[in-house]
């Protein structure tokens, strides 16, 4: 077979896998919770419940919105996770593997309606967001800049995901492994700004990875300039998840489908 | 055609220290039944790997179809269908989605029709829109069954295709794979029933911790087993001794109280002994007459104890079905 034959084939492939993936979001009410709901739960809870209490500079909504937006994404990881370690369970990619579909077709339906979920949900919080009084000045450029980095890191995360489900013991435990990228947001400057903790956690919220994400969310949707730095760090640490999760999953696909 | 569909030799497979399989050899020729029979924890399933190209053996050469599994994986993929232990049918689609999804993998022609056509050939058509999790277990097998047989592989592997399965579920499945032989299809079957191998196969492969311990056709390996005898219960030890006076030749069991006759099993042999248990005035609480079945066949050559569980089904045989509590 041709190269270029092998190449249609894996596109084909994985359209078809990314159908199957998309009804299983659809079809799972406890992913559409978790994933779009939960997120949306959240955003109320901490405009309305404990945002009062949070010295912020400008409206609480305004300073929340790009976190939650991240965590969002986050959210919506663990049933994906634990999607992919039940397919290896029940024996389902052992049965695409016989097949002959290729390892990048199971795995890019995977990571591709994940991601797309993610947008979902993080345009979802921004809808509900408008309803409930956020205001951002991003210009035009400023928003496809923003819904390009939450597109990496959403990228980026199904990913790591993805690794952390093929890798994981069991079901329960795949869903498990994810728990650390929901927490992070909790420990960064989604919610709270960082110089406002205490030391040993001010310092551990300013080294994060979501930190920088986050400030460089907030800089471009408050139509200022983010910093250079946070904006580096953003697309670093967001490619830097990409690769890892990308020669974890296949490395690890590899072996144990 | 008289070429294999299967030929494998010199097969060894460990992990770490584990030696799973040590040195198998074994060849099926196309069109025909080949069991795999042998306890959990014998190798069936890390055999079936190895030959569907899911895993790679330690040493030793596997042809399918012709193909080298480790050179001609394509090749291989091409024209064999898997049915994996577990039913691995996707419970959030529904059994007709399940069955598009092979054939849009597969790149079927018509691929609707097909799907329509299996659903109807295994008795689906009525819960075909419904999820897969609302399926019995005996639905599951049939979707994971049928979903193999979509784009008509030559070469089929059932992995213990009915365990788990009530008994009018497994009857149903062996006349499914006997239609599929009936069409030509190769089968390589895995299991841990012995009746099951003895219904459905040509020859039969006895596997045991990695080895092969026998094959050959059913009637072979039966040869290789004592003939018909005459099994007899009695109440205590004091008729037991009687009867294993009177009956030369017999061989006792003292725990079970069971006396086993050689006999040819006609009816003038079975006269003569019930009259000399009648002269002797002893009872037999219990009296059947056993040809050699494949129970038999394997305590034979495995010299081990697997555990015989139900004694089943309406045929006089005695056809029994045994899990098997070795540890993996």
């Amino acid at each position: 077979m041709s190269t270029m034959s092998t190449l249609s084939t894996s596109f084909g492939d994985a359209a078809i896998m990314l159908r199957r993936n998309v009804k299983h979001t659809v079809r799972n009410p406890v992913t559409v919770f978790q994933a779009v709901l939960f997120p949306v739960v959240m955003m109320l809870m901490f405009v309305y419940v404990f945002g009062g209490a949070f010295k912020v500079t400008g409206a609480y909504v305004d300073y929340a919105v790009p976190g939650l937006t991240v965590m969002a994404i986050t959210y919506g990881l663990g049933p994906t996770a634990a999607a992919v370690k039940g397919d290896m369970a029940k024996g389902i990619n052992n049965r695409f593997k016989a097949m002959d579909v290729s390892h990048g077709a199971v795995l890019a339906g995977y990571v591709v309606s994940t991601t797309v979920r993610s947008l979902i949900a993080d345009a979802v919080i921004v809808g509900v967001g408008f309803a409930i009084g956020f205001r951002p000045h991003a210009s035009f450029v400023q928003w496809l800049a923003v819904i390009g980095l939450m597109l990496l890191l959403a990228f980026a995360t199904s990913w790591l995901t993805v690794a952390l489900g093929l890798a994981a013991k069991t079901v329960e435990s795949a869903g498990m492994a994810t728990v650390p990228l929901i927490m992070l947001p909790f420990l960064s400057s989604a919610f709270v700004p960082a110089d406002t903790m205490g030391t040993g956690v001010r310092q551990f919220a300013e080294y994060q990875p979501f930190t920088p994400i986050i400030e460089t969310l907030r800089g471009l949707l408050s139509g200022g300039r983010p910093s250079t730095g946070d904006a580096f760090a953003a697309v670093g640490w967001s490619v830097g998840f990409a690769l890892v999760g990308y020669v974890w999953a296949v490395a690890t696909f590899r072996r144990r489908a | 055609m008289k070429s294999s569909a299967i030929a494998v030799s010199g097969l060894r497979k460990a992990y770490g220290d584990n030696v799973v399989l040590d040195g198998i050899d074994f060849e099926v020729p196309t069109g025909s039944v080949f069991s795999l029979l042998g306890p959990n924890g014998a190798g069936k399933t890390t055999t079936v790997h190895v030959l569907t190209t899911l895993m790679r053996a330690d040493a030793g050469a596997v042809r399918v179809a012709g193909h080298d599994v480790l050179t001609g994986i394509k090749e291989v993929r091409a024209v064999i269908g898997v049915t994996g232990q577990f039913a691995a049918v996707d419970d959030l689609l529904s059994g007709r989605e399940n069955l598009r999804l092979m054939a849009d993998l597969k790149r079927v022609r018509s691929g609707g029709q097909v799907v329509a056509r299996l659903l109807e050939r295994f008795d689906l058509t009525e819960s075909a829109d419904r999820m897969a999790a609302t399926y019995s277990g005996g639905m599951r097998r049939k979707l994971d069954l049928a979903m193999t047989l979509v784009g008509n592989p030559r070469i089929i592997f059932l992995d213990e295709p009915t365990t788990g399965l009530d008994p009018r579920s497994r009857r149903a499945m062996w006349g499914i794979v006997r239609e599929l032989v009936a069409d030509g299809t190769t089968i390589f079957l895995t299991t841990q029933y012995l009746d099951e191998a003895d219904q459905l196969a040509d020859r039969i492969a006895v596997l045991d911790r990695g080895r092969l311990v026998a094959q050959g056709t059913p009637d072979e390996l039966k040869r290789q087993v004592p003939g018909t005898h005459v099994r007899l219960r009695f109440a205590g030890l004091r008729e037991l001794d009687a009867a294993a006076g009177a009956l030369p030749g017999s061989t006792r069991d003292d725990q079970e109280l069971t006396l086993r006759v050689p006999s040819n099993g006609d009816s003038t042999s079975l006269r003569a002994l019930l009259d000399k248990l009648d002269q002797q005035a002893i009872t037999a609480q219990e009296f059947s007459v056993h040809t050699p079945d494949l129970d038999d066949v394997f305590f034979a050559l495995t010299g081990h104890a697997t555990h015989p569980t139900q004694a089943a089904t309406q045929d006089s045989r005695a056809a029994r079905a045994t899990t098997e509590a070795i540890a993996e």
